[in-house]
Formats: structure tokens, C-alpha cells, sequence
């Protein structure tokens, strides 16, 4: 090496490969691993605002809440408006309100799970901020995810927003009853979720008139049982 | 959208390497951006520009590699890198569900001064 005569800076490149999502995949895996504990199943819910995550929760609290203990979480920027239509139907619901971030993340469910009774809890659904982009770069440390969309958004949301639906165990179709009046053409949606998340299982539904509601019903029942033989417990 | 927050983490854990290597001056990032990590370019070179002033990164170059996304078909073992996100096999077109690689999200590395 040549002697410099200058007092010039020698710089050296420091390797690191850090992961930037190290962090909450620790708290999700921390999270998982006391689901597993509880045997709680855990559903995070995705979708852009307004796609019927929080009428999918009034209805199914509704009509499951009697059956098996469950709780809500939900993540919302400014309001607890979604909490507040949620509570009274049988199951806690906590609220956390995320200020400007767009996604929750890990250690913010962790937060929410000191005030429930996770050993007393059959299921937890997480309702996550209304946006089809950032939350699903984070697991939470849920058993199963399902991403929404509604009949009123088009066919092509799964092609706009695949990061979101690639992560689906299952996708959920709302507002079915909508369906004819917003001109849904069904067999195009199916075939966009079909290349696009071939591995979901698609529920079509409304809230609204019930159909439909029976199938989520079953796969909800049937992820129980494979969790902890719930259904057979209580 | 949270490309400030990420920034923010790789900016900090960019200056502790840098501390505790001795050095007082971080000339250059390098960023591994995957294709289906959902974050922005664009984006994160504004959080960089935005959060960069008073860092030890203030006149730091910023590298962002982005990462292809890489799939495996579940039905012929082909490994192949997919034109759009449908990730169909361009052999059999059987459409495939995970990746080996387009997730990424990493500081790969910092190049130092002492000042
Ligand atoms: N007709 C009809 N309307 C529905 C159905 N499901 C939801 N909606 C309506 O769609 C609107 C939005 O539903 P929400 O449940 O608030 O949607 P969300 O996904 O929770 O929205 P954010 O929390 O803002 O992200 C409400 O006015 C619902 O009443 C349905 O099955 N049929
Ligand atoms: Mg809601
Ligand atoms: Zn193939």
C-alpha cells in the first residue's frame, strides 16, 4: 500500500446482512408460541377499509360467540369506532389505536394480550388496519390469515395487491349480495384469486342475508378442532 | 408506507455497527430490497433523504439492490424467476404459492470512515 501523505479517511465495509423485520419477527414468534400455549386459534384479518372485516366480526361474534370463548383485537389509526360496534356481543374486545402506522405489528398484539385471559380463550380474531399493502409484510404470530375483498372493489384486487393475498390461508368475498347491482363478474374474481393465491380457500358470503356464512362457519370449526380438539371440549 | 420506520431502524442499527467498528462517518448504505416486500424505492430513498441530517449517515451514498423474486414449482421442481405475480411455471404452468427469495428486507452493509 502507498504511504498517503494526506490524513485521507480509509474506509472499510462492514457486513451485516441484518434483517430489517428482525424485530418483529421475534415478538411474532413469541406471540405464536403462546397462542400454541393457550391453544388459542388466532385469525388475522386483512383488506383495504371498508371491505366488511368489522361486519364479519358483528355477525360471527354473533353467532359463535355463545359457543366458544373468543375476543377481538382490533388495529384502527384514529377511532375505536370498530370496537365500540363490536362490544356487547359476548366477547372482550380490546382496541389499539395505531396513530399514523399503517399495519399493526407483533409487539402491539402482545401489548393487547395482557388484558385478555388467553387460556380461556378458544379463539382471537385480529382486525387489522384497513390497508391491502402494509400489514402484510408483518405477521403477527397468527394461526391463519384472511385477507377480504369485497364484490364492490373489482376483480382485480388480488392482481393489484398480491403480497397481501399470496399470505391468505383464506380469502373472503364479501358483500355477495351486492354482487348484481356493482356488475361483479364472479368468474373473473375466482380466476384472479386462483393464480394468484392457489393455495386459499375462498369463501363466498354476505353478512348481510347469511350466505354463505355457514361455510366460514365450518372452516373456522374444523382449524379449531385441528388446534386443540375445541369443538369436541366445550 | 411505514418506509420512514424501516429507515429509521436501518439507519440506527447502520450507526451502531459504525460505532463500535471505531469509525465516526458512514459513507455508504447498502439496502436489499425485495420485490415482494412491499416496500417502495422511491419511498425509501425519501425516509433516507428526510432522516439522514445529524446522522453519522448525513452525506451517506444510499445502494438499493433490488431482489428478483425466485419461485419453486411445487409440481416440476422448476426454479424460476416469474415475469408478473402470478408466478405461473413457464414450463408446466402449474401457478405457485412461495418463494425462495423477493422478501428480503435487509441492511447487507455499511461502508465506514474514521472521519
Ligand atoms: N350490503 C352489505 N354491506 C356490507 C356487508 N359487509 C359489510 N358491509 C358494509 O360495508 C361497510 C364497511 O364495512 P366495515 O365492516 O366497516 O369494513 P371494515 O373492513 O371493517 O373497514 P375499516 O375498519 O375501515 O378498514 C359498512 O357500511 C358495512 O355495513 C355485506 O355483506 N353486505
Ligand atoms: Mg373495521
Ligand atoms: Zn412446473
Amino acid at each position: 500500500m502507498k504511504p498517503s501523505c494526506e490524513t485521507s479517511s480509509v474506509s472499510k465495509v462492514l457486513h451485516l446482512g441484518k434483517d430489517l423485520l428482525a424485530s418483529n419477527r421475534q415478538h411474532a414468534a413469541a406471540n405464536r408460541a403462546r397462542f400454541d400455549q393457550a391453544g388459542v386459534l388466532v385469525v388475522n384479518l386483512l383488506s383495504s377499509p371498508g371491505s366488511g372485516k368489522t361486519a364479519l366480526l358483528e355477525r360471527t361474534l354473533g353467532d359463535l360467540s355463545s359457543r366458544w370463548p373468543m375476543a377481538v383485537i382490533t388495529g384502527d389509526l384514529q377511532t375505536d369506532n370498530d370496537a365500540r360496534r363490536l362490544a356487547g356481543r359476548g366477547a372482550p374486545v380490546v382496541s389499539i389505536a395505531t396513530g399514523t402506522l399503517c399495519h399493526l405489528e407483533a409487539s402491539m398484539i402482545a401489548r393487547a394480550c395482557q388484558e385478555l385471559d388467553l387460556s380461556r380463550l378458544r379463539l382471537l380474531f385480529i382486525e387489522n388496519v384497513g390497508n391491502l399493502v402494509c400489514p402484510a409484510g408483518y405477521d403477527l404470530g397468527e394461526t391463519l390469515r384472511v385477507v377480504l375483498m369485497s364484490v364492490t372493489e373489482g376483480e382485480d384486487k388480488p392482481l393489484k395487491y398480491p403480497l397481501a393475498f399470496k399470505s391468505a390461508d383464506a380469502v373472503v368475498v364479501s358483500k355477495t349480495d351486492l354482487a348484481q347491482a356493482a356488475g361483479f363478474r364472479r368468474e373473473e374474481a375466482l380466476a384472479n384469486l386462483t393464480v394468484i393465491v392457489p393455495q386459499a380457500q375462498i369463501f363466498e358470503l354476505s353478512v348481510q342475508s347469511g350466505q354463505g356464512m355457514d361455510d366460514f362457519y365450518r372452516w373456522l370449526e374444523s382449524a379449531l378442532v385441528s388446534r386443540c380438539g375445541a369443538a369436541v371440549r366445550h | 408506507m411505514h418506509e420512514i420506520g424501516l429507515m429509521e431502524t436501518a439507519l440506527r442499527a447502520a450507526e451502531e455497527a459504525a460505532l463500535e467498528a471505531g469509525a465516526r462517518r458512514i459513507q455508504r448504505l447498502h439496502l436489499r430490497v425485495g420485490r415482494l416486500s412491499g416496500i417502495e424505492p422511491d419511498a425509501l430513498r425519501l425516509a433516507f433523504d428526510a432522516l439522514r441530517p445529524g446522522t453519522l449517515a448525513e452525506n451517506a451514498q444510499l445502494d438499493l439492490e433490488l431482489v428478483p423474486i425466485v419461485c419453486r414449482c411445487q409440481s416440476c421442481n422448476l426454479g424460476f424467476s416469474p415475469e408478473d405475480f402470478t408466478f405461473l411455471c413457464p414450463r408446466c404452468g402449474t401457478p405457485s404459492a412461495d418463494t425462495l427469495q423477493g422478501r428480503e428486507l435487509e441492511l447487507a452493509a455499511v461502508e465506514v470512515s474514521e472521519a
